[in-house]
């Protein structure tokens, strides 16, 4: 082997850039771990989540891709075999990325971590990002792995065919329900968010005919030109969130002030309308708008942090981690930190997606690595911000915003004294305040976490970029917020409804026909219908809704993770690699851990503020005996409350054993492969690859020349898509 | 060509790739090259959207 001078200098660079990188993340941890009680400054949290990702992009995803997965570019990747130019399409890596990026972040990693604030910055920082690097990048990046090494196969096909029919048939049921609950809780966040708000109603309601405008200006007027109409699309967008302002001038406001309940009609009723339209009139527009305005917020909060450099109010720890009676969700710091903070550290949604749209387009199989893991650091990256913001603002408003109405009775005045009670002082005066400063009507109770984060974001912003516009940028975070989770809604409920159809025509074959209107009607009708009156247990819950509802979401979620990694497990097992097999292993292990946990308090804690049956005998005991308890006002709510816990303690149990049911199979699986050293699976055999492509964000020289050499060669015989 | 051209034409060449801009470009020169008649614009964008009408994309959380 021969050795130019050139290597070892390029050798002792990295290593110094390395070793800086180390010291700035453990000095980065180091001053969150010891300082208490003193100003701390948001950034330390920012640069302690940045150098852990490099450092774990840089060593931890290149030993899975070397030496778990051995990724290997001479094999011809599905895109590459199959390339139809519909699903299967050899793609840029970093266009892909992009694609990737977009499809799986959304609301999910700007709620969770507000919520879980309410016990300290410390816990959330630390799961969010020991989480991402040891779970949820690990499970995004082999499942991808896992389906492009099988052309693209979904997660319950694999399910299926790796582990056994059983567990696939269980898998199949969680993914449904589990996509049903989630699309109720993103729901949930929305009706919250623009319930007595009438700026947000006018500018979200806005996004439907801007949306419906931009289809039609690209099917008639101009058809493909996406950049223009995106640009047309989001500049109406801002006119839209300005707009909202003068609500009052135009005489719109009583008009546009809409009840939760209201709001929870309209909403389905969209949900439905939007799933059987035509995708080009309202979903291909609204995704654009959506993709374009995530990139440009998390541009604008990188920037905005940075410069604001804000200083962090919430303690390290709160009291509510240890005693678990914090208002806004009701448990202990474990298992519910590690619940409730789900995208951003693990979310089994991913595994959807990483065996669905993305492994069919990868042009080379290193791309695994930086699409996977790299995209999952990404989304990390979000959820640190989003729970920047909220731990810098005042911690006696950001108690007044998510302790549900039950507590603080819905006024200034009850929030000042309830928050009171937990040892945060706030006047009615200050509450009143900070709602004026935003133009809303009030601040309190406003739960879910989008109104917190926007406060936040209203607040950094207008610390770092001056000017008047701190109402602005509350709803221009309000918009977007709303933004993600109207497309996940409407393109939820369309995978459901093919998912229904799919499923069903197994048995009735007509019905499977996607094009078939009553078969479409009816499944979409289905999805809406489920996901719709779960949303409306969760609005008119007398205890709160994201109370009593995300714990199940959070938990879903991660139960679907469990799903994911146990197939991880499983693949490697049978392929002979037992020794690697902890790495999906430990987080499959430390997921069960935490979710049955949770299951298992939720199910069967005698606590009536966090076990589901324990709330509703709680409940029936006391209308047998012809009481009230607060906050029931009468005796429908209390029947309302022992419907609500007993559906969500059903659920709950029937999540946790269809997971139990996969794992089960999965480890019979496991013991037959062990005994045999290893097993066949569906994995397709090599086909020599003849695509050359860089492996990485950015192309070494050598890489760069070879991709060169490559293109001339190739350039009369087709495109060359993947070079440059 | 300067730092900032070549960062101009990045950005453009991205956006255009990642939006499926490009993809009509990429049709007119296959056309080209097997000498074949393109369809108009319009027929290529509504054949594009037909595909994606039956391939539900998934947006997660």
């Amino acid at each position: 082997m021969s050795i130019t001078s050139a290597a070892p200098r390029g050798r002792i660079r990295s290593i110094a850039i390395w070793t800086v990188v180390a010291v700035v993340g453990a000095t980065c941890w180091a001053v969150l771990a010891l300082s208490r009680g003193e100003n701390v400054s948001a950034l330390w949290i920012l640069f302690a989540a940045l150098s852990s990702y490099a450092i774990a992009y840089r060593f931890y995803s290149r030993f899975i891709a070397t030496k778990v997965l051995e990724l290997d570019d001479t094999r011809a990747t599905p895109a590459e075999r199959l390339e139809n130019g519909v699903d299967y399409e050899v793609t840029d890596r970093r266009v892909l990325f992009g694609h990737h990026f977009a499809a799986i972040a959304g609301a999910g990693p700007l709620v969770g971590p507000v919520l879980a604030a309410q016990m300290g910055y410390l816990p959330g920082t630390i799961w969010i990002i020991v989480g991402v690097i040891l779970a949820g990048a690990v499970q995004d990046m082999v499942v991808l792995f896992m389906s492009m090494r099988r052309d693209g196969k979904s997660l319950g096909q694999m399910v299926r065919e790796e582990i056994g029919v059983v567990g696939g048939t269980a898998a199949l049921i969680a993914v449904f329900a589990i996509m049903i609950i989630i699309l109720a809780v993103l729901s949930l966040v929305v009706v919250n968010a623009l319930a007595e708000s009438a700026w947000g109603v006018f500018s979200i309601g806005l996004t439907i005919p801007i949306a419906l405008f931009m289809g039609f200006y690209l099917r008639y007027l101009r058809p493909g030109r996406v950049l223009e109409t995106t640009a047309i699309g989001v500049v109406a967008l801002l006119l839209a969130i300005i707009g909202g302002g003068y609500v009052e001038q135009l005489g719109l406001e009583e008009a546009l002030t809409i009840s939760k309940e209201h709001l929870v009609i309209a909403l389905v009723v969209y949900g439905f309308v939007a799933s059987i339209l035509p995708v080009w009139m309202l979903l291909t527009p609204r995704d654009y708008l959506s993709t374009f305005m995530k990139v440009g917020v998390i541009v604008l909060l990188a920037v905005g942090l940075v410069v604001a450099a804000p200083v962090l109010q919430a303690d390290a720890v709160t009291s509510f981690a240890t005693d678990g009676d914090g208002p806004v969700f009701a448990g202990k710091i474990f298992p519910f930190v590690f619940i409730t903070i789900a995208c951003g550290a693990l979310s089994g949604f991913h595994a959807l997606i990483a065996s669905g749209t993305t492994p069919k387009m990868i042009s080379k199989e290193s791309h695994v690595r930086m699409i996977g893991y790299g995209g999952m650091l990404m989304e990390s990256f979000v959820a640190i911000s989003a729970l920047i913001a909220a731990v810098v603002i005042d911690q006696g408003l950001y108690f007044s915003m998510n302790a549900p109405a039950a507590m603080t009775g819905g006024t200034a005045e009850g929030a000042a004294q309830f928050v009171g009670t937990l040892g945060y002082t706030i006047t009615p005066d200050q509450l009143n305040a900070a709602a004026a400063a935003i133009e809303e009507q009030t601040l309190v109770s406003r739960t879910g976490g989008a109104p917190t984060l926007a406060f936040g974001l209203s607040q950094v912003f207008h610390e770092a970029f001056g000017g008047n516009l701190q109402a602005f940028w509350y709803h221009f975070a309000i918009m977007f917020e709303a933004l993600f989770i109207l497309t996940a809604v409407d393109a939820g409920t369309r995978v459901g409804r093919f998912m229904l159809q799919d499923t069903i025509g197994n048995v009735w074959k007509r019905y499977g026909d996607v094009s078939w209107r009553p078969a479409a009607w009816s499944a979409s009708a289905i999805t809406v219908g489920a996901w719709g009156y779960m949303l409306y247990i969760g609005v008119t819950d007398p205890l709160g809704g994201i109370n009593q509802l995300f714990p199940l979401f959070g938990i879903a979620n991660q139960l679907l993770a469990a799903i994911a990694l146990t197939l991880c497990v499983t693949l490697l097992i049978k392929h002979g690699k037992l020794r690697y097999a902890w790495v999906p292993g430990i987080p499959l292990a430390w997921d069960l851990v935490v979710t049955m946990t949770a299951s298992w308090q939720k199910i069967f804690s005698d606590n009536p503020a966090l076990g589901y049956f324990a709330q509703a005998s709680r409940y029936r005991d006391a209308r047998d005996a012809g009481e009230l308890l607060a906050p029931a006002a009468d005796r429908d709510q209390m029947n309302q409350v022992i419907t609500n816990s007993t559906t969500n303690g059903v659920l709950q149990s029937a999540f946790a054993v269809l997971v139990i049911i996969v794992v089960a199979n999965a480890v019979v699986i496991w013991v037959r492969a062990i005994r045999a050293g290893s097993l066949p699976t569906t994995e397709v055999p090599h086909t020599p690859s003849e695509i050359v492509a860089p492996a990485d964000f950015i192309a070494t020289a050598d890489e760069k020349r070879a991709v060169e050499e490559w293109e001339a060669e190739h350039r009369d015989r087709r495109p060359a898509r993947s070079g440059r | 060509m300067s730092a900032l051209a070549r960062g101009w034409q990045g950005l453009r060449w991205y956006l255009r790739t990642f939006s499926g801009e490009s993809r009509w470009d990429d049709y007119l020169a296959a056309c080209a090259r097997d000498g074949v008649t393109p369809a108009s614009r319009r027929e290529f964008e509504r054949h594009r959207a037909d595909q994606v009408e039956h391939a539900p994309m998934a947006r997660c959380c």
